[in-house]
């Protein structure tokens, strides 16, 4: 079946010749209209729309922005905050970039909807402190908006206010976690925090309640805003609503984003059509499919079920190419739709170096809080390099997998499951491989095959 | 302290953002850091003393974010991306293309102390692998080759009167 068309909703405009950033442009493609018609309506009845949409998280955990929406305390009389999440760090994701370098008033228009609708009078974004010029991009946008009567006090002559700040962060990963961001925004070292009782919805920022939505995520409430939380929904499939960034990198011959309505594609068409398959001469050995954290699947494994389609229980027997990419049905077959980054490793690449690579990211990046999380991570790495660089033994594998078992569920935050998902999966699919490295290493590498740790 | 004064009227500007003064220690820490080029400890207890705070509050942050030194670095700051996505396309060789180029070690700064060369994590552009942020500027599918010609561009520049830098 051939690949669906792309269906560019939230990318519209970003790479169009001559859209630019700035305000005029986005005025004259309309921008703003629908914030205009939303002060207008009543925050609760917005509230409705994003519920009905199905809108589903895109920052990783794919939780229901509706339900997030409807958890705050909206009767401890405390300000209500809203942060946007543009800390954009899991390792193969790279949509916010785009969506805040080029089109920030997007991003503008959804945060003021969201704080309208929720009520928030003050709203920070979280950049990343990687982005430097997109921390601009956002100061000068919000500077127009606010000159221009879309952001500050007395929005559109509602008497409603609000006002936008940008928050830059400072290279640690651990800021995407909503916990460790508002620890990080309120001046401290970002340690995440324990839920219960630190649900942001009710003890966020400054102990007060607090939204934290990534930056697809907030752009989507524009386009809900714009048709009908109830229309919005018929796009994507069932309780996968609406439309998905992938970011495509690594081994395929057409990397980049690409805008799709969620499930309507699967993996193959997403890799052979739309990127256009392995490079010259390669095939295609792996793939992770929702950002670094996200369970490894190798190429020529089948997964094997039932599944709801409809009312009624169906099997389904699925090779990587056929896996439907949305959130659901990544996760019955065991790895996760996360934050869209699909990584591509073609047969040139060593399982056990690309394990490295990822252990090395995972030990850089624990905060060290928690003792499993903090000694685990440093120890997975300290195993994959000396496999690489000096000793390696045919019972590693099963010592890596050892310690990846002791770290998930006994931590504070998701880190810890993120860190020990790669060796868990990588082990379970490649282990043969991770037994034979001591003589795979003592053979020519492959041709063109890139360094990893 | 002997900050500018663009940079003074910046921290004041800032601080009223937070409902909490201590939420504006990130920012403050960012502002003087280029201003200074790196946190000093003079720079530590001068931003705890604005912002109320004990010195360790700001140390405590200094040590934790890996955007923050406390030594100076060369002029130009290359920063070559060593995650997953890049290093399967080739980043280890455009990182060592640059130390070669630039004479400088991994992490460290060539011996003029014009160039410091460093590894870091995901810059999140991973579709045009390998990426490189050369000062605040994003360069995209820097092989070897593309690592070579920015080199070049980067000793040009040093030798360029400062003005037309």
């Amino acid at each position: 079946m051939p690949a669906p068309e792309q269906y560019r909703m939230i990318f519209r405009h970003i790479d169009e010749p001559g859209y630019t950033s700035d305000l005029a442009c986005y005025l004259r493609n309309g921008g703003y209209e629908v914030l205009r018609k939303a002060v207008q309506r009543k925050p609760e009845e917005l509230v409705d729309e994003v519920k009905k949409s199905g809108l589903r998280g895109r920052g990783g955990a794919g939780f229901p922005c509706g339900v997030k929406w409807t958890l705050l305390d909206r009767k401890s009389g405390k300000p209500i905050y809203l942060v946007a999440n543009a800390d954009e760090s899991e390792p193969g994701t790279f949509k916010d970039r785009y969506i805040v370098y080029k089109d920030p008033h997007q991003l503008l228009e959804g945060i003021m909807i969201t704080c309208f609708a929720n009520k928030v009078e003050r709203t920070f974004i979280y950049i990343r402190g990687e982005f430097p010029e997109g921390a601009r991009i956002l100061e000068r946008a919000i500077a127009e908006a606010r000159a221009a009567g879309f952001v500050g006090p007395n929005i559109l002559g509602t008497g409603y206010g609000c006002e936008i700040y940008v928050h830059r962060g400072a290279g640690a990963y651990i800021c995407g976690e909503e916990t460790g961001l508002i620890e990080s925004m309120e001046g401290k070292r970002p340690y995440p925090r324990i839920k219960p009782p630190y649900f942001p919805a009710v003890l966020g920022l400054y102990q007060c309640p607090t939204i934290v939505n990534n930056v697809e995520t907030l752009c989507h409430v524009k386009h809900i805003a714009e048709r009908g939380g109830e229309a919005y929904s018929k796009i994507g499939t069932p309780n996968n609503t609406g439309t998905r960034i992938y970011c495509v990198s690594g081994h395929v011959r057409r990397p980049g984003c690409y805008e799709f309505e969620v499930g309507k594609i699967t993996m193959g068409q997403l890799l052979n059509e739309v990127c256009g398959g392995p490079l010259p001469g390669r095939s295609f050995k792996a793939v992770i499919p929702g950002g670094s954290s996200a369970k490894v699947l190798r190429f020529g494994e089948r997964f094997k079920g039932k599944r709801k389609s409809g009312a009624t229980m169906v099997d389904y027997d699925w090779g990587v190419e056929d896996i439907p990419m949305d959130f659901d049905s990544l996760a019955m077959i065991g790895s996760m739709g996360g934050s869209g980054g699909v990584i591509v490793m073609d047969d040139s690449v060593s399982m056990v170096e690309a394990l490295g690579n990822i252990n090395e990211f995972y030990a850089h990046e624990s905060c060290g809080q928690c003792t499993p999380c903090r000694e685990g991570s440093l120890w997975m790495k300290r195993i994959t390099s000396r496999m690489v660089h000096g000793l390696a033994r045919a019972e590693d594998g099963a010592l890596l997998k050892s310690v990846a078992d002791q770290i998930a569920g006994r931590t504070i935050c998701a880190f810890g499951e993120a860190c020990s998902w790669p060796t868990q999966s990588f082990i379970a699919k490649f282990g043969d491989e991770f037994k034979a490295y001591a003589a795979a290493k003592a053979q020519a590498r492959p041709d063109g095959a890139a360094e990893l740790i | 302290m002997n900050l500018k004064p663009e940079t003074l009227e910046k921290i004041d500007a800032v601080i009223p953002r937070y409902p909490q003064i201590r939420s504006a220690a990130l920012p403050l820490l960012h502002l003087v850091q280029e201003d200074q080029g790196f946190i000093s400890n003079e720079a530590v207890e001068w931003i705890a003393q604005k912002l109320g705070l004990q010195p360790i509050n700001i140390y405590e942050l200094v040590t934790f974010y890996p955007m923050f030194r406390q030594k100076p670095i060369g002029r130009r700051h290359i920063r070559v991306c060593r995650t997953l996505s890049c290093a399967i396309m080739g980043s280890y060789r455009t990182c060592a293309e640059f130390q070669r180029q630039l004479g400088a070690p991994l992490g460290g700064t060539s011996p003029d102390g014009e160039v410091t060369v460093e590894f870091v994590e995901c810059l999140a552009s991973c579709g045009t692998a390998p990426v490189v942020m050369i000062d605040d500027t994003l360069h995209e599918k820097v092989d070897a080759a593309r690592a070579r010609e920015l080199s070049d561009l980067i000793r040009a520049q040093a030798k360029a009167p400062a003005q037309q830098r």
